[in-house]
């Protein structure tokens, strides 16, 4: 379907826009790391401090490691970010929809 | 409103867990019911969408952010249960490979953005553009609905953590924050800046796609 073709022209402009999202300083509300509640707090409560060590993303928080110390560097690493994150995901939907789907199979 | 890991206790996260799990087999059922093949690019399309959108940080007075979903425009496409899979996808892999939301907040996660957002989002989406009158308003007040509703839903499951939660001292073990912090310090940054960017973003993609002609784009029950 050619209307596809243009939804997805407009996903890669939104990619290449993305480290505008980068310029809103502030975390969310709720989604403080253990150092902000520290500072804000001056403790961290227990139970959390051990539960936010559960998992140690590869591209924490849509960076690079490494490609991050100016905020040049954050946005190809949010690019890349975004790139890596839409290229998973369209191959694991891709499959899962393929699983679900009926109709015209090849 | 990504819950990270440590926020919510694990009794909390596995109930969330098992509050998810029919929704998420019953979502299996339906779409292997009514997706057909030329929408699996569809649903590829919404998640990539929900996925992408979720980076554009906002900031929210106060000093926190926040971000629109696209889980109601995701349902306005799929239907309800296909954009519960399209968003539980994208919100899967924020997780695994970017630790934006929690590895055991992903039940509670996925409960919020992609059901209680999409299913109440579509059903008001469907109320208001019922007997042909406007879809992109429809689907601007759906999606402000469903927004808020899963804000509100995350606030009340990171409230009521101090309370339930804590050591014989009384210091929380896990969210520090209550229900009276919570819930107007998300329904706040959800009402007045994401719910409006949501609707806005909704309405424009929906304007978009109806303007184009594509009525087969837009998922249709009695279809």
């Amino acid at each position: 379907m050619p209307v596809y073709r243009k939804l997805w022209f407009w996903i890669v402009v939104l990619i290449i826009l993305s480290p505008l999202g980068l310029l809103a300083q502030g975390t969310a509300w709720g989604e403080w790391g253990t150092d902000e509640l520290k500072e804000m707090l001056g403790m961290v409560p227990q139970g959390l401090a051990k539960l936010a060590e559960t998992w140690h993303a590869v591209l924490p928080d849509y960076s690079v490691p490494g490609l991050d110390k100016t905020f040049a560097q954050q946005a190809v690493g949010y690019i890349i970010s975004a790139v890596v994150g839409i290229t998973v995901i369209v191959i694991l939907s891709y499959f899962i929809g393929r699983a679900l789907a009926k109709g015209e199979h090849e | 409103m990504h819950i990270p890991d440590g926020y919510l206790s694990p009794s909390t996260s596995v109930v969330m867990y098992a509050a998810m799990a029919p929704v998420w087999g019953m979502a299996v059922k339906k779409v292997k019911e009514t997706l057909k093949s030329r929408q699996v690019p569809l649903l590829a399309l919404a998640a990539a969408f929900s996925f992408v959108i979720m980076m554009f940080n906002v900031p929210i007075p106060g000093g926190t952010t926040g971000h629109a979903v696209g889980g109601t425009l995701a349902a306005i496409v799929l239907g309800p249960w296909a954009a519960c899979i399209a968003v539980s996808i994208a919100l899967i892999i924020q997780a695994l490979i970017f630790g934006d939301g929690g590895i055991w907040a992903i039940g509670a996660n996925c409960f919020n953005m992609a059901f209680v957002l999409p299913f109440l989002g579509y059903a008001v989406y469907r109320a208001i553009s019922a007997n042909g009158r406007s879809r992109v308003l429809g689907s601007v007040v759906g999606s402000y609905v469903g927004l808020n509703a899963a804000a509100f839903c995350a606030a009340v499951e990171f409230g009521i953590q101090p309370a339930l939660f804590h050591t014989a001292a009384g210091a929380p073990l896990y969210c520090p924050y209550g229900l009276a912090q919570a819930i107007p310090a998300m329904m706040f940054a959800h009402l007045t800046v994401a719910g409006p960017i949501e609707a806005v973003i909704t309405g424009i993609v929906v304007y978009y796609l109806q303007r184009s002609a594509e009525e087969s784009l837009f998922y249709n029950a009695t279809a």
